[in-house]
């Protein structure tokens, strides 16, 4: 009796994950751009390269951003960035984790719905609870969300030394683009 | 007993099921960190050295693709020439230059010293490039040639044939090997060769070989500490100058680098500062100066 209870638990979790990946959407793809004006000198990145997993039965999301793989229209600019700014060294990467409110699973296929993502964003180490507003949207059995919001390093701890202050806007504008497709298998089986 | 068990599990069970939606959400992140982290993913290593310049020599670095550099490179007098001379900085030597990414790899240069009037024109490729993940390269390759004339007019002694233009030809080649050892810490190695088409006796060396170090170690994100040292091999023209030995401050301001430098050479290219310095350090045979990189973005980056 024992054993077989042993073996029946571990099993019975396993069921509970299987159901809950269900509605499970994920990109390694996505696209995220920030911009910032100054009157000297515009300063603009992409990256393409963001992960992001949303699961539409919980309203979860988690977005991952590999710092590296921005890319900026001087190289010079991409390096202070990634050595100095972001010390993308000590902290690869940016995240969020949180939750997508007021989605109306039934009629996602319909058209655009404005939501709000709330949840905690990461950079450079420091998190902040932060609540943005977005757009989601089920096309060709892709989840297509978006989101656009603003972002003052020196609430990160992004240090900008005095020389270049005035050349870098007090907060930088984020854009997020996400075009998850759906996760089929069990979120332990890994695509090869 | 299993009646105890089964409830402790049960209960345990249910405790897990409760505790679960407060972790479901940094799950999500875990498991999507899981499948987005490919620790095999090859990752070059960025930002050996600030700059293409290290104190007098050239580093692995090259302005990225469609990147053009001006560089001012300046030499003082020396420290110990008295303070009728401000201490040197009544005198100066000169180098302005330009450098020109092709490539990521490839880059281009031409510049003009002073000294001898001397023009002279580079190629630069990155042939290897220091790398994490799959496959990681531990070090970073970068090969330079380069080729200098001289440009001054040579006295004419009547009835002596004069010197033709290829005597005003001398050619540097240089392996530059490099590792980014930690954030703060590079170090460069250069195996040297210099050719010079035209000596001024027969006991100097046309081939001069020689090898030489570089360091790199940063004091703050914005400023680092460098070093570099020319061995010159065992030879007439080691007998007769002294190697090139530079200490330098690298300080980085936006899109500035600004380089201050100590050395004992006033040549500003290698086939100068390599075969032909002349300085004692000792004797307070010392030459202050900078270099200022300014770069310009020609083709951008982005799509």
């Amino acid at each position: 009796m024992k054993r077989f209870l042993f073996l029946f638990i571990p099993t019975l979790l396993a069921a509970a994950g299987a159901t809950m990946a269900q509605g499970r959407y994920l990109t390694k793809t996505g696209r995220v751009t920030f911009f910032s004006a100054s009157p000297i000198e515009d300063i603009e990145a992409q990256n393409q390269q963001a992960g992001a997993m949303i699961d539409l039965g919980s309203g979860q999301v988690a977005i991952s951003i590999p710092i590296r793989s921005f890319t900026f229209k001087r190289t010079l600019m991409q390096e202070h960035f990634n050595e100095n700014y972001l010390e993308s060294d000590k902290f690869p990467k940016a995240t969020f984790s949180g939750k997508l409110l007021g989605t109306n699973a039934a009629t996602l296929g319909q058209g655009q719905q404005k939501v709000t993502v709330e949840g905690d964003l990461t950079i450079h180490g420091v998190t902040h609870h932060v609540t943005v507003p977005g757009v989601v949207e089920l096309k060709n059995n892709q989840l297509q969300a978006t989101a656009t919001f603003s972002v003052a390093p020196a609430d990160y701890k992004i240090e900008i030394p005095l020389l270049v202050r005035d050349k870098i806007a007090k907060t930088v504008s984020v854009r997020v683009a996400l075009a998850c497709d759906p996760v089929a298998t069990t979120p332990s089986a890994k695509t090869p | 007993m299993n009646r105890t068990l089964y409830s402790l599990l049960l209960t345990g069970g249910l405790l897990l099921g409760a505790a679960a939606p407060a972790l479901a959400q940094d799950d999500l992140l875990n498991e999507l960190e899981k499948e987005t982290t490919d620790p095999q993913r090859r990752e070059v290593v960025q930002a050996t050295f600030k700059g293409t310049h290290i104190v007098n020599s050239q580093s692995i670095e090259t302005p990225g693709k469609g990147t053009l550099a001006f560089l001012i490179q300046h030499r003082f007098g020396t420290l110990n020439s008295g303070a009728y001379e401000f201490f040197g900085l009544d005198q100066a030597e000169l180098r302005l230059s330009f450098e020109y990414g092709l490539s990521n790899r490839l880059a281009l240069g031409v510049g003009r010293t002073k000294l001898g009037k001397t023009f002279d024109g580079f190629v630069k490729y990155r042939a290897l490039q220091q790398s994490t993940g799959a496959g990681a390269m531990p070090v970073s390759l970068s090969l330079l040639a380069s080729a200098a004339i001289v440009t001054t007019k040579f006295a004419t002694v009547p009835g002596v044939e004069g010197r033709d233009a290829s005597s005003r030809l001398a050619y540097t080649y240089q392996a530059l090997l490099a590792r980014k050892f930690s954030p703060s810490l590079s170090i460069q190695l250069m195996p040297t060769l210099i050719h010079r088409n035209y000596v001024d006796t027969d006991a100097e060396q046309n081939d001069v070989y020689a090898l030489g170090g570089a360091i790199r170690q940063k004091v703050s994100k914005r400023i680092a500490l460098t070093a570099d040292y020319f061995y010159v091999l065992p030879g007439h023209t080691a007998d007769t100058y002294r190697n090139a030995a530079g200490l330098g401050v690298d300080i980085e301001t936006g899109g500035h680098v600004f380089q201050l430098h100590f050395t004992n050479s006033q040549g500003l290219i290698e086939s100068q500062f390599v075969p032909q310095t002349s300085g004692n350090i000792w004797d307070g045979d010392i030459y202050f100066g900078f270099t200022v990189a300014r770069n310009f973005t020609v083709k951008s980056n982005l799509k």
